[in-house]
């Protein structure tokens, strides 16, 4: 038979385990570059549609009258065993981007948020975010000119951030550095799980 | 005299709104869909089938599991369309969708089995 759908017992792939990890920071801050560097595909593109009052269109009801308007979306993917898949989402860090990350950060092991430290207010909003809504998060201080302006510590100040966030350097261009951003923040990620537990 | 085509440019929008997609429905049914959930075909596509054009396509990608979010990409559907697609296509028992696992704080072994497999990369 031409159709008649899939035999159940001929498709046995097994459906594997999908984790997310955000990667989120200001406009230019590298973030597709980072995902790029360590995906084993080339970045993908999505969109959401949203209305004109930036809600996310899960519903579309009403959107004959709205206009709408669409906010895209990076994302890469790392198969770490057959049955274990991450997934990176390089996502718009400006505050009016939030509702997004909502269904975004759901569920999500954590997110890096990457930071130019010439324009280091940039990442302001989404340490706002990843903070008020306890996700496990690091700083990624992208240095991919070369040159460090400023000491690590002084960035830490700089970010108010507690001295448990993790803050590295990372050059985003480069998949072993990129792939150390993505380690540090999944050992993070435990340590905060432990320190929930004991607590 | 005015050249017709002119009004198809980028600023005039989409030519196709998303609800012309999803047969009028407005939101996906059942609980919240996922962007890493996985959607599966439960059968092929075949010309009994009253499906879509996006439905078949949906149903033609999926005889091993696949993210929304990939079909998203590959398919060239926004998310919020997407997710009405396969809730429907799943109401009528074409597909099957596979709840991602929330390894966010909840399942340690994961988190482990995450850090090992990023360091040997």
């Amino acid at each position: 038979m031409a159709y008649g759908g899939y035999d159940q017992g001929s498709a046995t792939a097994v459906t594997p385990v999908t984790v997310k990890i955000l990667v989120a920071g200001g406009f230019g801050a590298g973030k597709t570059t980072l995902v790029g560097s360590v995906s084993e595909i080339r970045p993908l593109r999505t969109e959401e549609t949203l209305s004109e009052r930036s809600e996310l269109v899960d519903s579309l009801y009403g959107v004959e009258q709205k206009s709408t308007t669409t906010v895209a979306m990076d994302f890469g993917r790392i198969t770490i065993r057959d049955d274990l898949v991450v997934y990176l989402f390089g996502t718009p860090g400006q505050r009016r981007f939030w509702f997004m990350w909502d269904d975004l950060s759901y569920g999500a092991l954590g997110a890096v948020v990457l930071a130019d430290e010439r324009r280091l207010a940039d990442c302001f909003p989404s340490i706002d975010y990843f903070e008020r809504n306890k996700i496990p998060f690091i700083v990624a201080v992208n240095s991919f000119d070369g040159t460090q302006h400023h000491s690590l510590e002084t960035i830490t100040q700089a970010l108010s951030l507690s001295g448990r966030v993790p803050v590295i350097r990372c050059d985003a261009r480069h998949r072993a550095s990129s792939r150390d951003v993505l380690v540090t923040l999944a050992e993070h990620a435990i340590a905060r799980h432990h320190h929930a537990q004991f607590a | 005299m005015q050249h017709e085509d002119e009004w198809f440019d980028g600023d005039a929008g989409p030519v196709v709104r998303p609800y012309a997609l999803t047969g009028g429905l407005t939101r996906p049914s059942g609980e919240r869909l996922d962007l890493i959930d996985m959607v599966r075909a439960v059968r092929a596509a075949g010309r009994s089938l009253p499906l879509s054009p996006e439905q078949a396509d949906v149903l033609e990608r999926c005889p091993i599991p696949v993210t929304l979010v990939e079909l998203s990409a590959d398919l060239n559907l926004p998310i919020g369309v997407l997710k009405i697609l396969v809730s429907d296509m799943r109401d009528r028992g074409l597909v099957t969708i596979h709840r991602s696992k929330s390894a966010g704080l909840s399942d340690l072994k994961i988190l482990q089995e995450v850090v090992d497999g990023l360091r040997r990369l």
